[in-house]
């Protein structure tokens, strides 16, 4: 085991696939001999060269574009979209080529690519470069959408989906570049679709994702210390395909569902998975399920601002104190 | 690299025979698209390529197998010219089971890949950076293949169009963009919503390529223009811009009468129509009348073939439904 930062996880994952198969390629905006803006491909261009690690032009629909057309043709490519808020202007070339493409073709177009893209709140970047907006990837059928938590997940997940036949999207955590965590040596590859059980609780179940793990898991310790109540906190990790079984095995045995999203209010993931819940184990639920959400908002910037509009530890405590007790 | 244009290729006879039997199966093709539409057995919408054959075909017999062809929702032409089945395009377009995508395509995402035909893309600029993508591809393993990139004259106002270029000229991508300028944005001139005479060729000296218009109305101008830039191309010469200017005889759409154009204009261009020009060059270059009509009776049976195979095959079974989404065949999003 190593001790990795998440962003370092990242040149990890990469540097480990990129080395294993010649047909892996990266491309995007200063991903090469700048390193990445968040420094989270340092290190790649040194090692395998401008052949195999392209910086692009600001293009998004090009580099998504260039990506899928790769794909289709032999090459494994990975590409960065800088901001998940920019997914936006190329958002055509994910939402009705690269997701429908295989359907549309009856199979015959099979697209083996990643999209990574540095997604979430918390750097005082505003409404244009904070946006949690894996909801909108989640809404398309025909791409797998993941979103780490632990520099283990990073480097695991990356490869996992460097690996995957389909396409899929990646939302790393702006925020959590910086955090560090335990790495397994060697070959490192996760399964995609599979939540993790973090913590096991008595009174709910708390699901969560990237840095609302984090803070989920200090809410529940808060919770236990300070308030006896004992919370399971579940990683859903994977958002397509969704791992049901156990978060629907989790939720029963607690018989309470606590989401936590970084997302606005609307049509969040935690609203599917509470959709599921109530659909299939209604019978087992003790009371209503909460969902702790950002507000219905654009992100403010200030300090003050950003920090009491995306769910912290104190609300997580304050809305399950309230709700559960 | 320059061109020796002064010496323009010489083609043999059974290169143009070859491009007109392909106009001829093209033509009759979405002829008959268009009958079946009349009929009802065919739904939804079409984009037909009446008129603008000698792009398709020149450009068709001139790539190399395992080159790729991206086109637009007005690519039944484009995926025939590359070899893909026509009951498989017609069968597609009536939404039966040996369509070329089981019924889960139609008319505008024709695709064969096992015959280079990468897909048709609906969704105007967005194949522009796809093909250059596989041009990259190419040019990665260093298999001198070529991306060939097709769309309407629209389409050079969309982003994509130029992120596409510059980025394909920036990493001199093996990729030919050809643009083929009917005139129309559907039901507007394009002149009249572009600010240059030639949407294309007129933004090339942007990207430093050069400026090329071609008479798209001719197959062997067409054919040689891409002979000439495919192999430039595959040499690691770079992309090409290619404006081809040409007219469609019909509507944009099924839906769309063409009422906007003005009068005398289609019989002025149905005068320079690429298969009658075509058919004239031929008997003015010693080719018998009897070879001609051997190959239009030769064509027609081909095409009346594939309509009554499409028509006889049996409609997709529903279980199909969901299939097909992830590469393991399922549609499941969840355990």
């Amino acid at each position: 085991m190593a001790e990795l930062t998440y962003r370092d996880a990242v040149a990890a994952g990469i540097a480990q696939e990129m080395r294993r198969d010649e047909n892996v390629v990266f491309l995007g905006e200063d991903i090469g001999a700048a390193g990445g803006v968040f420094k989270a491909t340092v290190g790649l261009f040194e090692e395998f060269g401008p052949k195999r690690v392209r910086d692009t032009p600001i293009s998004e629909q090009a580099i998504l574009g260039a990506a899928m057309g790769a794909a289709m043709t032999g090459l494994k490519p990975i590409a960065e979209i800088m901001f998940s808020d920019f997914l936006a202007v190329c958002w055509d070339i994910v939402a009705n080529e690269i997701a429908k493409t295989r359907y549309m073709t009856d199979g015959q177009i099979t697209l083996p690519l990643v999209i990574r893209t540095a997604n979430g709140a918390g750097s005082r970047f505003g409404a244009q470069h904070s946006q949690s907006v894996e909801n909108w990837a989640m809404m398309i059928p025909g791409i797998k959408v993941i979103a780490p938590a632990f520099p283990a997940d990073v480097k695991g997940l990356i490869a996992a989906a460097v690996r995957d036949p389909d396409p899929v999207i990646i939302f790393e955590q702006k925020s959590l570049y910086a955090f560090k965590g335990e790495v397994p040596d060697g070959e490192h590859v996760e399964e995609i679709g599979k939540a993790k059980v973090l913590r096991h609780g008595t009174d709910c179940t708390i699901v969560a994702l990237a840095l609302m793990v984090h803070r989920a898991l200090a809410a529940a310790e808060i919770l236990e210390r300070e308030h006896g109540i004992s919370c399971t906190v579940v990683d859903v990790r994977s958002l397509v395909p969704l791992d049901t079984v156990t978060i629907l095995a989790e939720v029963a045995k607690t018989g309470r569902l606590v989401t936590i999203e970084e997302n606005p209010r609307l049509c969040g993931w935690g609203a599917e998975i509470a959709s599921i819940v109530a659909d299939e184990i209604f019978w087992d639920l003790d009371g209503p399920i909460i969902r702790i959400t950002t507000p219905h908002i654009p992100l403010p910037s200030a300090d003050l601002l950003e920090d009491n509009t995306i769910p912290s530890v104190e609300r997580v405590v304050r809305e399950i104190r309230e709700k559960i007790d | 690299m320059t061109m020796d244009k002064s010496k323009p290729m010489t083609l043999g006879h059974d290169i143009r025979l070859e491009l007109y039997r392909q106009q001829l199966e093209l033509r009759y093709c979405e002829k008959r698209a268009y009958d079946l539409f009349l009929q009802n057995l065919i739904k939804g919408t079409s984009h037909l390529s009446l008129g603008q054959e000698a792009i398709a075909a020149g450009f068709g017999v001139a790539m190399r197998p395992d080159d790729w062809t991206f086109c637009t929702y007005r690519g039944h032409a484009h995926t025939l010219a590359r070899g893909a089945s026509m009951e498989g395009v017609l069968g597609e377009l009536m939404g039966r089971q040996c369509g070329l995508l089981g019924g889960k395509g139609g008319s505008m995402h024709l695709t064969d890949v096992t015959k280079g035909a990468m897909g048709s893309y609906a969704i105007i600029g967005a194949h522009l950076p796809v093909a250059a993508g596989a041009a990259w591809s190419a040019q990665y393993r260093g298999t001198e293949q070529v991306a060939v990139c097709f769309f309407g004259d629209g389409t050079t106002n969309i982003g994509a169009f130029h992120e596409a270029l510059n980025f394909s000229v920036i990493w001199k991508l093996p990729v030919i963009f050809v643009c083929e300028n009917n005139l129309y944005m559907e039901y507007t001139p394009i002149s009249s919503v572009t600010a240059v005479e030639h949407p294309a060729a007129d933004r090339a000296s942007a990207y430093g390529l050069e400026k090329i218009v071609v008479d798209g109305n001719d197959a062997d101008e067409v054919y040689r223009t891409a002979v000439q830039y495919m192999e430039r191309a595959r040499k690691g010469g770079g992309p090409a811009l290619i404006e081809c200017m040409t007219y469609r005889h019909s509507g944009h759409s099924r839906a769309d009468p063409g009422k906007y154009r003005p009068e005398g204009e289609l019989d002025r261009w149905l005068e320079r129509d690429p298969i009658k020009i075509y058919r004239e060059r031929l008997l003015g270059l010693g080719i018998v009348e009897a070879t001609l009509s051997d190959l239009e009776k030769e064509s027609m049976r081909k095409v009346d073939v594939a309509t009554e195979t499409a028509k006889a095959s049996p409609v997709p079974s529903v279980d199909d439904i969901e299939t097909n989404v992830w590469a393991d065949g399922s549609a499941a999003w969840r355990n």
